[in-house]
């Protein structure tokens, strides 16, 4: 028999070289196809952005929201586009209930929310990533065990288990970073699990086994860059999720305390003057904090597409 | 049907796939005929387009593909061009088609019996459930499933891989179709299941008088089984005859290379032929002879458009060489 | 199929048992209930006494062990501040968290298979783009922040709907529930589109690749090669194989909607068990946390049960699998 295998599905008829001279590395073949999307492409401007402001937000913001001298209770709850009594300072966005500038209170917001976020994200990947490592590596009973936490933590919703540790530690950033690192770490150890044992299974480690290439050198200068595709989708799309998750439980006053205002907190405190019209209080922080998510979901959204193998073009 | 008319004849097919990176020309120019009753082998390698023309003939090329050119035409009837209503008439009734991989084309979540019965009711909307059964089981028992009552309701993970590629075959049979088109069915079984196929296969041929196109990249499967053969590369015919011609005396340096690959015929001990390079891209075909890299025997002509030659009745052959004199023996 | 049932059965029970310790011991560590329930004034005596009747001197594990047999029995505890059986309190808000769940689910599935289909079936459309830029905006969306504005919209401005509360409630089979009578649709119209907003965008999502995924297949291929119209391919064939990822997915975040509706329940002032968690939580009612904690436990074990179940039904390959092992 012979040993060709017919493999081509008729609609992708096999194309024995690329059309394009030049090699591509993977990396630039990645950042074509991403330029390809325009949301993607304006979600990533719009995050550097978000991110641009946090990170200034003491230098750009026109009021230092925090400092209680700044502060009038006299201009509270102004509309947006209203000046302060001496009629030295427009509040474009207006005003809260304590009479603090709501764009300077965003961008202080966006700089706790944004950092509460990547923060909980990177911590859960060193956790999650190493211990999802360890387990496709070690096999047998440790794999079974941490898998069956992994199983067991994910079949409960991320909020409930946040809600309670939350209650029980305390409001404030760290217990917040913490309570958010315990709901995700699970996301990132079966994910880098899954695409190790896949990586595993390939002739590219085999052979480097053959070389005797030594374990550690073989799982992180082999193994681990492999992994790397699923694992930016995941933590681009964690992200996300974390900001939202802090924004919600801060929103149900058991997140930040109030010296830390985060865009949830903003929200929460404009919620009780709603009903009574004053609805930029809630209105603007919640853009911001949508805004910032979009952005962030649509540059991992297309990620994941470009690098889903199985959708390959 | 007249018999003298063809059940299936092609001519200058063209199916061109128009992706992001060029236009690749799966099939281009392709003609050939299959009478009644007639097997026909079409061979090739991957990517050679055996199996788009086997879409092309029911009218399932995918987009970005589509047919830019040429005829198909079944029972004296064109099909290129007919509207997707008339393709459904004739797909699965008049022109059925059997899969390369038996696992992959049953749907796992339907029962054999639906999956059968939708086949014949697709055609006969309005045939009686019990009459429906019956030729299910008619059509089981005919590819030789054993206790096809009980097996029709049973879901198709429940065969074994000879035994579904045997249920495909049956739900080709199911309307008595006068082409049946077989894309590999059996590179995905083993060789004594092949075997059994092939076998029942013939049998088919011989006792209904469909005509059969089997596509396969394999020429042991075909030698037993056809009475024509044609031999694709890149999307072309390079070589077409009976059976035993072209594999007695092969024209094109292909099929030389072709048949000079398969192990067996070759002396113990001495080193299995390889055909030198690899297939073109069929983005960038050459203007002339898409196998002259590979040729041993390329001349400058080969750099030409290569004009289909008939060097013997029933011969065709698509290269400059083979029309000198003395050229076939 | 029993065999299977015992199996998870018995399973569950284990986690069962595991998450009791975990929701125990991580709740024995809220705040200090005494301070809530003894006036500051209160001299030690008394507080003394509080402390003993409520059983907060005995070391952990007697407490654990004491909280176990209990709930054996069906006693988690009487809340502090209302001084009812807390499972009580839980049992009666129940039916009203579950109608807004169930009501989110269906909304998501009606809403989110067909756009999830059309979005597979032409995924270069405009409108399919446009379908998944929504999705991207309907996962992005914080929950409570769009509560808000729906609250804003249509209860302040147009005052179309209610803002909060359920409205009037018919007895079901003996349960109160809002979606019979006319008012009490118009009050979980809200809540019910608000906590259904995330997972519409997972079921557009879920389908969609489905879709994608299954169009490629060679079985539906082989479907048309039979003859088939493309409305029997797709509604039978193809959506049936993609119906089992959805029913799976759907089914587990069910425990999730249940979950998320806390913060519904917050905005829209539905008298749910959410909302009774929130509350309980500020005010330190350690009994209701731990009812509230269990019940959901056991909801999440029956549901990941049931799904189990439905997806056998479904899916013909993994009825075998089980029946062997």
């Amino acid at each position: 028999m012979s040993s060709t295998v017919e493999t081509a599905l008729p609609n992708a008829p096999v194309i024995a070289d690329e059309p394009i001279p030049p090699p591509q590395t993977p990396f630039r073949r990645f950042v074509s196809d991403f330029l390809e999307s325009k949301l993607a492409v304006l979600g990533l401007i719009v995050f550097a952005i978000t991110l641009v402001i946090a990170v200034l937000a003491p230098w750009i913001s026109p009021q230092n929201p925090y400092d209680l001298q700044q502060l009038d209770i006299m201009n509270g709850k102004l509309p947006p586009g209203a000046m302060d009594m001496d009629e030295t300072m427009t509040f474009l966005l207006g005003t809260d209930d304590q009479g603090r500038d709501l764009l300077s209170g965003i961008f202080y917001g966006l700089r706790i929310s944004l950092f509460v976020g990547v923060a909980s994200a990177f911590i859960s990947l060193l956790i999650g990533g190493a211990l999802g490592l360890f387990s496709a590596y070690a096999g047998g009973r440790w794999d079974s065990f941490l898998m069956r936490v992994v199983d067991l933590q994910l079949s409960f919703p991320a909020i409930l288990i946040a809600l309670i540790l939350l209650a029980v530690l305390g409001q404030g950033i760290d217990k917040v970073i913490v309570a958010l690192v315990v709901t995700q770490w699970a996301y990132y150890a079966r994910t880098v699990r899954g695409s190790a044992l896949v990586e595993r299974g390939k002739e590219y480690i085999e052979a480097a086994h053959c070389l005797a290439l030594g374990t550690r050198r073989i799982i992180f200068r082999h193994l681990f860059p492999n992994c790397l595709p699923p694992l930016i989708v995941v933590v681009t799309m964690r992200i996300a999720y974390a900001i939202m998750l802090e924004a919600t439980l801060s929103f149900l006053g058991i997140g930040l305390p109030i010296t830390e205002p985060s865009l949830g907190l903003l929200i929460a405190t404009g919620f009780e003057y709603m009903l009574s019209g004053y609805y930029w209080i809630s209105f603007f922080p919640g853009v911001a904090l949508l805004v910032t998510i979009v952005s962030i979901n649509l540059v991992g959204d297309h990620m994941r597409d470009i690098l889903n193998p199985r959708l390959q073009r | 049907m007249d018999a003298a008319m063809p059940t299936l004849e092609v001519k200058g097919l063209r199916t061109h796939f128009f992706t992001k990176a060029g236009v690749v020309k799966a099939v281009d120019d392709v003609s050939f005929r299959v009478g009644r009753g007639e097997v026909l082998g079409l061979v090739g390698e991957s990517g050679s387009g055996k199996s788009v023309t086997g879409f092309s003939v029911l009218g399932l090329v995918d987009p970005p593909g589509r047919i830019v050119e040429g005829s198909i035409r079944f029972a004296g009837r064109e099909l290129v061009g007919i509207a997707e209503r008339q393709w459904r008439d004739i797909r699965g009734a008049k022109i059925a088609m059997i899969f390369q991989d038996p696992m992959m084309t049953l749907n796992p979540v339907l029962r054999i019996d639906t999956q059968m019965v939708e086949a014949i009711r697709a055609h006969e909307p309005r045939i009686e459930r019990a009459e429906a059964h019956r030729r299910c089981i008619a059509a089981l028992g005919q590819v030789g499933i054993p206790s096809p009552e009980e097996r029709l309701r049973a879901y198709p993970h429940q065969f074994s891989g000879g035994m579904r590629q045997r249920v495909a075959i049956a739900i080709a049979l199911l309307n008595k179709p006068d082409l049946i088109i077989a894309d590999e069915p059996t590179t995905a079984l083993d060789v004594t299941i092949q075997a059994q196929i092939l076998y029942e296969a013939q049998k088919l041929t011989r006792e209904t008088g469909t005509a059969l196109i089997w596509i396969t990249h394999d020429l042991t499967v075909v030698a037993g089984l056809a009475d024509r053969i044609c031999v694709m590369y890149a999307g072309r015919i390079v070589e077409e005859g009976s059976v035993d011609e072209v594999l007695d005396n092969p024209l094109h340096p292909y099929t030389r290379g072709l048949i000079g690959s398969v192990p067996g015929r070759n002396k113990r001990g001495s080193p299995l032929y390889q055909i030198p390079g690899m297939t073109p891209s069929l983005i960038r075909l050459p203007r002339g002879c898409a196998f002259r890299e590979r040729c041993r025997e390329a001349v400058e002509a080969c750099g030409e458009p290569q004009p289909i030659v008939h060097p013997a009745p029933g011969r065709a052959v698509r290269c400059c060489r083979c029309s000198r004199p003395g050229a076939v023996q | 199929m029993l065999v299977f049932l015992i199996r998870r059965l018995s399973q569950s029970l284990v986690v069962l048992l595991v998450m009791s310790f975990l929701v125990f011991v991580g709740v024995f560590a809220i705040g200090d209930p005494v301070e809530l329930l003894v006036s500051p004034d209160a001299d030690q005596f008394e507080r003394a006494r509080v402390i003993r009747d409520l059983g907060l001197d005995r070391p952990l594990w007697e407490q654990y062990g004491v909280f176990l047999l209990q709930s054996l029995k069906g006693d988690l505890g009487n809340s502090f501040v209302f001084n009812q059986p807390a499972l009580q309190l839980i049992l009666e808000r129940m039916p009203a968290t579950l109608e807004l769940a169930f009501a989110a689910v269906i909304i998501a599935i009606v809403i989110g298979i067909p756009l999830g289909m059309v979005a597979g079936l032409r995924p270069h459309a405009w409108y399919s783009r446009m379908i998944m830029s929504v999705s991207i905006l309907g996962f992005s969306l914080p929950t409570f922040w769009v509560g808000l504005m729906m609250i804003m919209l249509f209860a302040v401005m147009l005052g179309w709907l209610p803002a909060s509360g359920r409205g009037e409630t018919v007895d079901l089979l003996g349960v109160p529930v809002s979606f019979l009578s006319e008012d009490g649709l118009r009050h979980l119209l809200l809540p019910a589109i608000n906590l259904a907003l995330f997972k519409v965008s997972l079921v557009i999502r879920l389908t969609r690749a489905g879709m994608r995924e299954n169009m490629l297949m060679d079985y539906v291929k082989f479907a048309y090669a039979k003859g088939l119209s493309h409305g029997r391919v797709i509604f039978v064939h193809v959506l049936k194989n993609i119906l089992v990822p959805i029913v799976t997915v759907v089914g587990l975040e069910l425990g999730n909607v249940i979950a998320f509706a806390v913060v519904t329940e917050s905005i829209f002032a539905w008298p749910g068990m959410g909302k009774l968690l929130i509350d309980s939580i500020y005010r330190l009612d350690r009994p209701i946390v731990v009812a509230y904690l269990m019940i959901t436990v056991l909801m999440f074990i029956l549901i990941n049960l049931i799904v189990d179940i439905l997806y056998s039904v479904l899916d013909p390959r993994v009825r075998i699998a089980d029946v062997k092992s």
